[in-house]
């Protein structure tokens, strides 16, 4: 963690550093369970044989917040789920990165109404969002790996 | 957003017995994110060691106010939310809402709508059960089940995706019949797909049903009898198993299914054991009404004729004025149904699954309710899991079959 | 149909003043508030309706006093029967007897109506908001309680939603 400040920027040494990092760091990024709805089903169908998920690093789910690195919300959050939402966000440790999976966690999808959070990024911050009702399986992956193109690009004086 | 808001133990003295306000036993709050709730349920257990006491289940993390936004939508608009609310069975939520609206309108189905409603409703019954048995036995730590019976329901899933576009939440099932017809490929699939279920199913509970592991977690656990079951309003898998025989789809016939030949299975015990075997027993039975069905697929139109209801083909628009504005009226205003209220009700992978639904004669529904099996079935999650423990406690909610989409709506 | 609901209505007509309506092959019973459990208590007993499947309610504000409905369904399994119950309440202050007493899982189904429109069972042992936060304020369900949307960002009105949307920042 504090590489960089001992490092600094020292030119070649730390885009190798970089790019070590953000390899390491892409190819075993483990979700936290977060399946609520019926995205979470498609998740599943993801993470099944059809469409292996585990190609790309994410064998398993940890249901403990603090062994994972990313969150997947699958589904619609309501009123009364939110602040359960939030609380394992920052029981997450950094660093860490949120894909809003489905409509309904980007922008509320087709329930415009009392009861559901407009889009998740009024609770967490969203890295990526990925579209569809549900979307399928191949939509999701094309989300993860768009994820990890972004992760691979991460520049070190962001880190810490 | 508002912090999360502790419950203290006083408000909830009135459901916990009294060695909890003493700190006799522990109180542990099993919660809305867990890797064995089947979605966001809640539950918050008194325990004495490691036995449960009393179990308290609190629901909701899912609402989604449908039933007040249906409200606002005309009929064929709001029908796509029906799809959201139990979504390993979204077939038949659209079943049960559009029976509802044929029964209201007096609309009439033509008979080869009823038999694909009929094979479309079993082959979402095949991928519920299948679907659950993966999750429980992912629940009860055997988890290879779980990525074979995935790879059986993307064959069901393609089907759909074939008739309608969308691998889950088709809303294919429309008031009058059905969308549209189902294409060629279809046939030829649903046959392999026949071909090669059966010897599936026994491999699979060949898979769970000698394990002395999964008989021990799962025999005596749970246990409900027949004169509770009643009492308690439960119907499906879990009334089947504490020995009552009893079947919507018997009992009130719906769209066709009087001319199919199937049975009930029922068990006796009333245990978690018992209930895999009749989900089990379901999923053969449902091949059976699909097999039937097929054979018997008459040639026809799928969706009624009914111009104030069923909007025309676009082929009649360009000839005729009647369809043109019978077209019109319905992309616009909507149809309206006469003033009443009706209740339908069907057989859903989890018990009996109805809509009330009432119209005051205008084009968007007045109040529809929907009367959800598992709603009715959690309740009795309480009276099931006192004196059992910690561990069982997963296996019972997973036997109960949860959706809580359905639960909370 | 036949009338196969008329000896069951003809001895509660004149006891309980009950009202009864056919509509596509349903029956229903428009019984006074406080009947209610009287009526479901014979019907359970004596004509063997033991199954309670359905309890809900409905809003007729503004158009009608008095302002809701509680519908309950209840089942006959061994003749194959539903039977439809009504009861109409006033707006102010809406209160019924309980049904716990009669079918334990009335009290899930209570809790929700008390939830959505705040209609009050008196008797019902945990009287708690269920799908709805603990803290809400209002019941939803009633036709004066508004649909709470956001309105829809199109790229015409983009920027002035855009300032008022909430985003979390970290």
């Amino acid at each position: 963690m504090g590489i960089e400040q001992k490092a600094g920027d020292m030119g070649i040494i730390t885009t190798t550093l970089e790019q070590v990092v953000g390899f390491a760091r892409t190819n075993s990024m483990w979700p936290v369970l977060f399946g609520l709805a019926c995205c979470a089903l498609e998740m599943m169908a993801a993470q099944a044989a059809n469409y292996d998920l585990s190609r790309f690093g994410m064998e398993l789910n940890r249901a403990s917040p603090r062994q994972s690195d990313l969150m997947i919300v699958a589904g619609r959050v309501s009123q009364k789920m939110a602040p359960v939402l939030r609380h394992l966000y920052d029981q997450m440790p950094d660093p860490k990165w949120v894909i809003a999976m489905g409509d309904c966690a980007s922008c509320g999808g087709i329930f415009n109404n009392y009861a559901i959070v407009q889009g998740v990024d009024e609770v967490v911050p969203v890295d990526i969002y990925v579209a569809g009702c549900p979307p399928r399986p191949e939509g999701l992956i094309h989300g993860i790996i768009t994820l990890h193109e972004k992760v691979k690009q991460e520049k070190l004086t962001r880190w810490s | 957003m508002s912090d999360i808001r502790e419950v203290t133990i006083p408000e909830l003295a009135h459901l916990l017995s009294p060695r909890a306000l003493s700190g006799e036993t522990m109180l542990l709050n099993m919660g809305p994110q867990h890797p064995s709730t089947h979605g966001v349920l809640r539950l918050l257990l008194e325990l004495d060691g490691e036995i449960v006491i009393n179990c308290i289940p609190d629901i909701g993390f899912l609402h989604t106010g449908v039933e007040k936004n249906m409200e606002s939508k005309t009929y064929e608009k709001a029908e796509v939310m029906t799809d959201r609310l139990d979504y390993t069975n979204p077939i038949g939520n659209n079943l049960v809402y559009c029976m509802a609206v044929e029964k209201l309108a007096e609309l009439d189905v033509p008979p080869r709508a009823q038999v694909l409603r009929v094979i479309l409703a079993e082959l979402t019954r095949i991928a519920s059960h299948l679907i659950w048995v993966g999750t429980s036995a992912l629940d009860l730590a055997a988890m290879s089940l779980f990525l074979y019976t995935m790879r059986d329901r993307e064959m069901i899933l393609d089907m759909f995706e074939m008739c309608s576009g969308q691998r889950m939440m088709t809303t294919y099932v429309r008031p009058g019949g059905l969308w549209r017809d189902v294409p060629r490929e279809f046939e030829e699939y649903l046959k392999q797909f026949l071909a090669v279920i059966p010897g599936r199913i026994d491999e699979y509970e060949d898979f769970l049903g000698k394990n002395p592991l999964f008989l021990d977690r799962t025999k005596g656990i749970g246990v409900i009898n027949a004169e509770e079951c009643m009492e308690w309003g439960i119907s499906g898998p879990i009334l089947r198993a504490a020995g009552v025989a009893y079947d919507i789809r018997k009992a009130y016939p719906y769209s066709g299914y009087d001319q199919y030949d199937f049975d009930i299975p029922t068990f006796p015990a009333g245990d978690v054991h018992d209930r895999f075997k009749v989900r089990m027993e379901e999923i053969r039975q449902s091949v059976r009404i699909v097999r039937q069905a097929f054979h018997h697929l008459p040639f026809g139109p799928v969706r009624s004729n009914n111009r104030k209801y069923v909007p025309p083909p676009r082929s009649e628009i360009g000839t005729s004025m009647e369809a043109l504005i019978h077209h019109f009226k319905i992309w616009t205003e909507g149809f309206s149904p006469p003033k009443g209220s009706v209740y339908a009700s069907t057989e859903s992978p989890r018990g009996e699954l109805s809509v009330y639904l009432e119209s005051d004669g205008g084009p968007k529904p007045y109040r529809v309710k929907y009367r959800t099996p598992s709603f009715v079935n959690l309740q009795i999650m309480p009276f099931l899991t006192k004196g059992h423990f910690v561990a069982d406690v997963v296996g019972i909610i997973g036997s109960i079959d949860v959706v809580l989409g359905d639960a909370d709506r | 149909m036949d009338d196969w609901y008329k000896p069951i209505t003809d001895v509660m007509q004149d006891v309980y003043k009950i009202h009864v309506e056919v509509f596509r092959d349903e029956v229903t019973l428009t019984v006074p508030a406080e009947n209610i459990v009287e009526v479901v208590k014979t019907l359970k007993l004596v004509n063997d309706y033991r199954m309670l499947v359905n309890l809900t309610a409905v809003d007729y504000w503004p158009q009608e006093t008095p302002r809701f409905h509680v519908v309950y369904h209840l089942r006959n399994i061994q003749q194959n029967t539903i039977l439809c119950l009504r009861v109409s309440l006033d707006g102010n202050a809406p209160i019924l007897p309980t049904l716990e007493r009669v079918f334990p899982n009335a009290n899930w189904f209570e809790r929700e109506v008390w939830d959505l429109f705040g209609i009050l069972f008196e008797g019902n042992s945990d009287m708690r908001r269920i799908v709805m936060p603990h803290d809400w304020v209002g019941h939803p369900l009633r036709k004066d309680y508004p649909l709470g949307y956001e309105e829809v960002q199109f790229s015409f009105n983009f920027d002035e939603i855009e300032l008022k949307k909430p985003y979390a920042k970290e």
